[in-house]
């Protein structure tokens, strides 16, 4: 029950926060200078033309009206039709987007896994040299954008080494599963097709490690800096004083309050994968949203620039539900709180 | 005289801080016998915790540093054995409440599973022992402490509960395992005043019930006059006055105790009490000699260059001051 009013608060919430994102996208793609219909037509097509498709397309219309007929058609689920592809832009983001989501939700466990691991190994030996290490190298994560790393792992790994493909999702002769998800791990696991599993995993991996290394660097040096401040505090002498096993402090009564603002941390540095996946996307050349996203940008696609930002918004919104929710159940003060203000 | 429960023998503890070593515990020397209710008393910054901390192997370490000493808990000296027999000692052995409870607590865990926790991992107690048991065990103790709804406390957070409830669950914790020697660091300082006399009450009445050997530490000696039978004053890292409480009231002999006596506040309407002139020494460089002698109104010349032994000044009355000399 109480769960079920957070989720309905958070969702009433998230509408606004669309709503908002909605409005702003759709003023600054249509303010920025280049007339899509004359974009999409070319220069040589006759004027009457590219005044239909603007006329399709309501251009001819004050923004606010404009506005108002795009509002209507996506609360229909039509989201209009790409300049680009010639096709819906819901059917563009149904074959683009599983790409993006498989690469991002990997980076995002691996961010997480290792981030949350590397930071209490660093808090348990601190100011000893794997402290020291785990230091130096998050340091040198944060700095670094991704595309460097995803350059460089591109030339070791794929260039010089061989041992990982080095472009798109699964190499030419493995049988892609059937698509449930529309992430090739995920419905080979289902489906049991395992080869195709491990070959995609292949695929993932240096794209998906460039990917996490700035938010994992990220998450150890905020997970090491909580573990080592509450180490500090008074109950963990207070257990320590008790006699309770050194094991049990560490992996309980430490972990879990050191956890929260690691935990609330994640949910920003998921919005930063997002972000940082289009440049990687392109390196690696990955089917998935940045080509599209892109391009539409480029070429002032801007039913596809709507899209494409909606749909981001919409996961980095789900994310943070998830990740308020985790907090929340980590932390009664949190919980408790939420309650006694209710 | 039998072989007391605890006993520190000349403990020098200091902390490594940037720009030097901090001489803080400059050989404490300090006895608690079975069954025995003992005051701690001396101004704030003057060693009290950091002693409690060493005997519970407590202290950090960096930067905290055990230069000398032995702290003996029956037989064994809990400084030269490994960390798994001091947790045989913690805990079942000695226990200790923390001045402020609400950071004592761990604010993630319920009341339930702190305190049961504490239960099953005393050993002697059979870390086997079944859930129901030790749910049951924690329940009783929270009764012990005349918690209301304990069932409902148990599965309360830290947050959910009071300043003095809180209070009775840290005392809680710390008798739930039977322990011989309970050492209660400023128990009442974090609580509102009125709160403070329920909560001494009820540990006074739980001491004497369970009979442990107690280590009250505080600042006031109205508590320490009420409560224990024997005081040890302290000042800037070691004892500077040991006696029987009663000899202690009526004849205080180092002139620090004197200013003590002196600093509390009477309802005679007299203005604001006297106290101890000047403050607790720097623990860079502390004074040579006497660590009093800056502030002491009968500072002699042999005060600046050598420390005061304890010298015996009547029945069980230990003071380290050269006016005692005979």
């Amino acid at each position: 029950m109480r769960l079920g009013v957070f989720l309905l608060k958070r969702l009433l919430h998230s509408i606004f926060v669309l709503l908002g994102l909605s409005i702003l996208i759709f003023i600054i793609a249509r303010v920025m200078p280049g007339d899509p219909a004359r974009l999409a037509l070319g220069p040589r097509a006759p004027e009457w033309a590219v005044q239909r498709v603007r006329e399709s397309m309501y251009l001819d219309k004050p923004l606010y009206a404009q506005y108002y007929y795009w509002l209507k058609d996506a609360l229909h689920g039509d989201f209009g039709e790409s300049l680009v592809t010639r096709r819906d832009v819901a059917t563009d983001i149904k074959e683009f987007l599983p790409a993006t989501m498989e690469l991002v939700l990997f980076s995002g466990v691996i961010m997480a896994v290792f981030g949350i691991l590397l930071g209490a190994i660093s808090a348990r030996y601190s100011n000893t040299w794997i402290d020291n290490v785990v230091r130096i190298g998050s340091y040198a994560g944060v700095v670094t954008p991704s595309f460097v790393f995803a350059v460089l792992f591109l030339l070791i790994f794929g260039y010089v080494l061989h041992i990982l493909p080095s472009i798109g999702r699964i190499s030419s002769g493995v049988a892609r599963p059937p698509v449930i998800t529309g992430l090739i791990t995920i419905d080979g696991l289902f489906t049991g097709h395992f080869a195709a599993v491990l070959d995609a995993l292949k695929h993932l991996i240096m794209p998906g490690v460039a990917l996490a290394l700035g938010g994992m660097s990220q998450e150890a040096r905020i997970t090491r800096s909580s573990m080592s401040d509450n180490l500090r505090k008074d109950y963990i002498a207070a257990e320590r004083a008790q006699g309770i096993p050194e094991r049990v402090i560490n992996l309980k009564y430490l972990l879990k309050p050191s956890l929260i603002p690691t935990v609330s941390i994640l949910g920003l540095d998921f919005a930063a994968l997002l972000a940082n996946a289009f440049l990687v996307e392109l390196i690696f050349n990955w089917p998935g949203m940045s080509r599209y996203g892109i391009n539409g940008m480029l070429r002032k696609d801007l039913n596809a620039i709507i899209a494409v930002i909606m749909v981001m918004g919409l996961v980095f919104i789900v994310v943070n539900i998830l990740v308020d929710l985790i907090v929340a159940f980590l932390d009664p003060r949190i919980r408790l709180g939420a309650e006694r203000s209710k | 005289m039998i072989a007391p429960l605890l006993e520190i023998k000349n403990l020098h503890v200091g902390f490594d801080i940037y720009g030097g070593h901090l001489k803080v515990l400059d050989g404490v020397t300090f006895a608690v016998g079975k069954g025995a209710k003992v005051g701690l008393v001396g101004e704030t910054g003057c060693g009290k915790t950091t002693t409690m901390k060493s005997v519970m192997r407590i202290l950090p370490i960096p930067p905290g540093r055990l230069t000398e000493g032995e702290i003996f808990f029956k037989e064994s000296d809990l400084l030269r054995v490994n960390l798994k027999k001091v947790r045989g000692v913690k805990g079942k052995g000695i226990s200790m409440i923390f001045q402020d409870p609400t950071a004592a607590l761990n604010p993630v865990f319920t009341i339930g599973r702190q305190l049961m926790d504490v239960v099953k991992y005393s050993k002697g107690a059979g870390e086997n022992q079944a859930k129901d048991t030790i749910k049951d065990r924690a329940i009783n103790a929270l009764k012990d402490v005349s918690m209301p709804d304990p069932e409902r406390i148990m599965e309360n957070y830290p947050i959910q509960l009071s300043g003095g409830m809180r209070q009775r669950v840290c005392i809680a914790m710390a008798l739930v395992t039977g322990s011989e020697l309970l050492i209660a660091d400023e128990p009442t300082t974090s609580l509102d005043v009125t709160i403070q006399d329920q909560v001494l009450r009820l540990l006074g009445n739980l001491v004497e019930e369970k009979r442990n050997s107690t280590i009250l530490i505080t600042h006031s000696l109205g508590i320490v006059r009420e409560w224990t039978d024997r005081v040890y004053v302290m000042y800037a890292g070691s004892m500077v006055e040991a006696a029987p409480t009663k000899g202690l009231f009526s004849n205080p002999l180092h002139p620090y105790t004197q200013g003590l006596m002196k600093a509390v506040p009477k309802l005679t309407g007299e203005g604001i009490a006297e106290g101890v002139p000047g403050r607790i020494p720097n623990y860079l460089n502390p004074p040579s000699g006497c660590r009093f002698h800056p502030r002491c109104p009968h500072v002699m010349r042999i005060c600046e260059q050598e420390r005061p032994p304890f010298f015996n000044a009547g029945s069980d009355h230990q003071v380290a001051c050269f006016l005692y000399k005979e």
